[in-house]
């Protein structure tokens, strides 16, 4: 009962509580057992709050026997990235400086997933402040790809990827500043999906860079990411950059799927050179695919995307240099105070020294460089400009287009280790993905299946013009109906069985 | 630099010409901060909180909080850049100005950097003696106030030697407009003067508009005053210093004029100005030197990612601009001619911050004398006495119809003053406290002439003397009926009754 349970989708989830087959209690607690079983060994966690998330299943329970009119997903549990606040839970966003902080508010994203029933069963891991690719920079220790213990799961998000992809949570939630839903969804056999610049509330989302960071979905289904996409969009008065604007259903783009007539552009940029074989075979085969089924696929150029990542590591450094100041002892988190106490200068320096991480420091320093006087111009000057051409690169593909579509990341999840000495080849993950939030426009990476050199997951990013977040669902859904049907089943049936690594697993979460 | 090592100012005049330029801050009035909706308090309902009561995530700087811009900010900004005359921008943006300070919740301020929201204006101010100077404006932009720090254990309050520091947060995010001129040329001797006034003009601006409480002392209202000087015939302006922590109208003329003549002193032994920040000293009447500023300070400025654009409205610019009240300096004129005020009654009045309530008085039905009168006398001395704002003592509604009581001749100024303690003591107005007290001056001749006549036949002496013509004696009569009347009395009527009954009885 338990191990059906976690295999379940959101959807199907959702539609058995509804039903009255099994409690939110019963479902709630079959994941905290997954999670205690196979976490110590995955590590997507940072904290696991089983006995709130109890509480929080049991009185979803009562409301709904009470008769209460309850959304799709109510008492479906989820699992949070730890760079969104929540109210008397940690969330440090992977870094030490936050070590012990209890928030005194929720995140807006957070507050709507609550108010729809939707259970926290707590907070995953991440790259430090969502910096990286990998989970290798999380100041607690990697998350393991469920698919190879010995592979990174991707990254910042690579703990709420894994939490999906290995049944410890049926949703989760991502931060994406460069790809940190797409990517890891790529590399886990995820779904994840970047919304439009604004369709979801920052407040209460651990900055990184303010003008590219976007709260989605991070599922096992297209259907539920639109589900959860459904719950979390909307404006937010507490954030000027939300857009304020009705939003049609996304859950009814993926049930209406239908890809016929519909023109995929192919970005020539993103399909050559750095793109590893099995990516590009795999990402092949879901384009005929679809264009068996009715889609005209086209080639477009976006001759400016070469420039994304450029311009990306000067942006993001410059607006995280600033963002990231507030942290300095004063008022919450860390303290350190050096040896005879000082000033208070010495007591943030010393905080920010042994509170940062390398990577954290790395970019604070690039950021502050770049946004020096006499430097402003030649850098954050540039690459604002070219984040312009950016965009009209998307603009004029998206007049000939519905929607565009490349791999979402260069290479299947790499080892441990493999990149941290070189940053730039760690950065080069993030190519496919860095131009969506350049511009604000939406994407969506869905799995295309197993690369034949390595036999791990693979996915394909779709992208669509801002505010038409519903296209991804529509083309996105209908790839993965496909995909499915040619398959047999979802292709995380294919993954290898954790409970093999049982022996591993820690006391901690276990109830 | 010691008083006596300061040159002369009329000499540092002759040798230099004084430029300066000033900063002016001003809180504005708004329910809520300039992000967040923590309440103000630079809004008097909430003035006086305890420390760190009217904070919310976003002026504590905490993880994930993100800012908001207050409209109702945003159109009394506009507002005052429409009376200094400025033009509004079509979009103005905001910038992060970053720095580390403790009071600084998010060690970057929100402030407006390239892009304010009003530019190019300029302001008549008036200065005593009724000189008038345009001021150049160069902007008026929107930003938040830090937080405060205080400094424990030290002697001075100051941070050097201190052992701690509180910061105290309910200032944070506060909403300021930043109003800087040009530099201001040709204002020679009456530079110290002229300063002052400016700031005083953009004090009844401010008030006019209703966008600030613009106490000085309350820091509603901060001056940075910059001066250079450059030696006669010399094109190149000299090296300027900042001066900060003017408090007062008064400090602010003092401050200015303590730097031209300390600046004069140093170039004429041929020493150099440093470029610095300096900090006045209200108690010592000097400025002492704060940190180097140069031209080359980093605040790594960029555009606010966190908030987009503020686009106000041509209709709404024009609503704004219909509803803007009289310039200060034009006002002033028109007042003067109405009320028939000499140039120091005008000033006595206008010098006092006073103009408001006295033409609120004049609007109530009292003559422009009496309402002068009562406001720079009586309630000014009781409001000296229990050190209170004389504009928290009384309403002009209570001092006009106190006025009319005495045009009426119902009180005496003598009983007047005792019912405007009354009215100063929440008694109620002075109608009720007449009633009350029972202090209206007794007009019943019957009444008098009993206490007269009473009075002359106990004194025949000086009835005596009264018949001869020694109409000065009849004072002690007066005086023994005034007591009698315990005060309640028109002493004038009192005297034409003597004189009539000193002829008339027997």
């Amino acid at each position: 009962m338990s191990d059906e349970l976690i295999r379940l989708t959101a959807a199907e989830l959702g539609e058995k509580l509804a039903a009255g087959d099994v409690s939110s209690v019963e479902a709630t607690r079959a994941h905290l057992d997954r999670i205690a079983a196979v976490d110590g060994a995955v590590h997507a966690f940072l904290h696991v709050d089983g006995e709130r998330a109890v509480e929080t299943a049991a009185d979803i329970d009562r409301r709904r026997a009470a008769g209460e009119a309850l959304g799709p997903l109510a008492g479906v549990p989820i699992a949070i990235k730890d760079v969104l606040v929540t109210k008397g839970m940690p969330s440090t966003s992977g870094s030490r400086i936050l070590e012990g902080w209890i928030p005194p508010y929720d995140a807006t994203p957070v507050t709507k997933v609550r108010a729809a029933g939707l259970v926290p069963l707590g907070k995953t891991n991440m790259d430090e402040f969502a910096m990286g690719s990998s989970t290798e920079h999380s100041a607690y220790g990697p998350t393991h790809n469920p698919w190879d213990l010995d592979r990174i799961p991707g990254g910042s998000g690579g703990g709420s990827a894994a939490s999906v992809a290995a049944f410890e949570a049926p949703l989760a939630l991502g931060s994406d500043t460069g790809g940190s839903i797409r990517q890891p969804a790529h590399v886990t056999g995820t779904v994840g999906v970047k919304p439009t610049y604004g369709a979801v509330s920052r407040y209460g989302s651990i900055a990184l860079a303010s003008s590219l960071d976007q709260i989605g979905p991070v599922t096992r289904t297209v259907l539920d990411a639109a589900l959860l996409h459904d719950v979390i969009a909307g404006h937010d008065p507490l954030d000027s950059t939300s857009l304020n604007m009705a939003w049609p259903s996304m859950a009814e783009a993926v049930r209406r799927a239908d890809v016929s007539g519909l023109r995929i552009g192919v970005i020539t940029e993103l399909d050559g050179e750095g793109f590893q074989p099995g990516v590009r075979q795999r990402f092949h085969e879901a384009l005929e695919l679809l264009e068996r089924n009715g889609a005209e696929i086209v080639e477009v150029s976006a001759p400016h995307f070469e420039y994304s990542i450029a311009a990306y590591y000067l942006i993001l450094p410059a607006e995280a240099s600033s963002n990231l100041a507030k942290f300095d002892s004063v008022r919450f988190g860390l303290r350190v105070t050096p040896d005879g106490a000082g000033t208070v200068e010495q007591v943030m320096a010393a905080t920010r020294e042994a509170g940062f991480g390398p990577e954290v420091k790395r970019r604070i320093i690039l950021g502050t460089y770049a946004l020096s006087a006499g430097y402003y111009d030649a850098y954050y000057g540039s690459a604002q400009k070219v984040r312009t051409l950016v965009q009209r690169d998307f603009d004029a593909a998206f007049a000939k287009v519905d929607v565009l579509a490349s791999p979402t990341a260069p290479t299947t999840a790499f080892k441990f280790g493999e990149k941290l000495a070189d940053p730039v080849s760690m950065y080069l993950n993030d190519i496919a993905t860095i131009p969506a939030n350049l511009a604000g426009v939406p994407g969506i990476s869905v799995p295309t299946g197993l690369a034949p050199e390595d036999g791990l997951p693979v996915g394909i990013q779709f992208l669509a013009p801002a505010r038409e977040d519903a296209r991804l669902y529509n083309v996105g859904g209908a790839l993965e109906q496909l995909l499915v049907a040619e398959w047999g089943g979802p292709l995380l049936g294919k993954a290898p069985d954790l409970t093999a690594h049982e022996l591993f697993a820690t006391e901690e979460g276990a109830l | 630099m010691a008083r006596a090592e300061l040159m002369d100012f009329d000499q540092a005049l002759e040798l230099f010409e004084p430029v300066i330029g000033l900063e002016v801050h001003v809180e504005l009035n708004t329910t809520t901060k300039m992000f967040s909706s923590a309440p103000n308090p630079a809004n008097s309902a909430f003035h006086g909180a305890e420390p760190n009561t009217l904070v919310s995530p976003v002026c504590l700087g905490l993880p994930g909080s993100l800012p908001v811009v207050n409209g109702d900010a945003v159109r009394k900004s506009i507002s005052l850049g429409l009376a200094l005359g400025c033009s509004i921008a079509e979009s103005s943006r905001f910038a992060r100005k970053n720095y580390f300070y403790p009071d600084l919740a998010k060690n970057y301020q929100i402030s407006q950097y390239d892009e304010p929201i009003a530019f190019d204006g300029e302001l008549e101010v008036e200065i005593e003696g009724g000189k008038t100077f345009m001021i150049p404006i160069e902007r008026a932009h929107m930003e938040e106030d830090a937080g405060k720090l205080t400094h424990v254990g030290g002697s001075t309050g100051r941070i050097q030697g201190a052992e701690y520091s509180l910061v105290d947060y309910n200032r944070a995010g506060v909403p300021l407009v930043e109003i800087v001129t040009r530099p201001i040329f040709g204002a020679e001797a009456d530079a110290p003067a002229l300063a002052k006034a400016y700031v005083a003009t953009i004090r009844d601006i401010a008030i006019a508009l209703g966008i600030s409480e613009a106490r000085m002392e309350r820091g509603n209202l901060r001056c940075d005053a910059n001066v250079s000087l450059r030696p006669r015939g010399q094109e190149k302006l000299g090296t300027r210093t900042e001066t900060k922590n003017v408090n007062s109208f008064r400090s602010i003329e003092r401050a200015v004029r303590y730097e031209i003549q300390r600046q004069a002193a140093i170039l004429a032994k041929g020493g150099t100005i440093t470029q610095e920040t300096r900090h006045w000293h209200e108690d010592t009447g000097a400025t002492s030197a704060g940190r180097p500023k140069s031209d080359a300070d980093d605040y790594r400025y960029f555009p606010e990612p966190d908030l987009v654009p503020v686009v106000p409205s041509a209709e709404l610019i024009e609503e704004l601009r219909a509803a803007l009240p009289e310039a200060p300096a034009a006002r002033r004129r028109r007042l003067k001619g109405e009320w028939g005020f000499t140039d120091l009654e005008f000033q006595d009045v206008a010098n006092s911050g006073l103009l408001n309530e006295v033409a609120e008085t004049v609007a109530a039905g009292a003559s422009p004398a009496a309402a002068r009168k009562w406001w720079t006398g009586e309630l000014t001395r009781l409001a000296n006495a229990s050190e209170r704002d004389v504009v928290e003592l009384a309403t002009p509604a209570q001092v006009a119809e106190l006025a009319a009581l005495v045009d009426a001749g119902t009180l005496t100024d003598r009983l007047a003053r005792q019912v405007l303690e009354g009215v100063v003591a929440g008694e109620g107005s002075p109608q009720q406290i007449v009633d009350a007290r029972g202090l209206a001056v007794v007009s019943d001749d019957g009444a008098l002439i009993a206490a007269i006549d009473q009075a002359l036949a106990s004194q025949p002496d000086v009835l005596a003397k009264i018949r001869d013509g020694k109409v000065q004696a009849a004072g002690a009569v007066i005086g023994a009926v005034m007591k009698a009347m315990q005060g309640k009395a028109d002493a004038a009527r009192v005297r034409e009754l003597v004189l009539e009954r000193a002829a008339a009885v027997e």
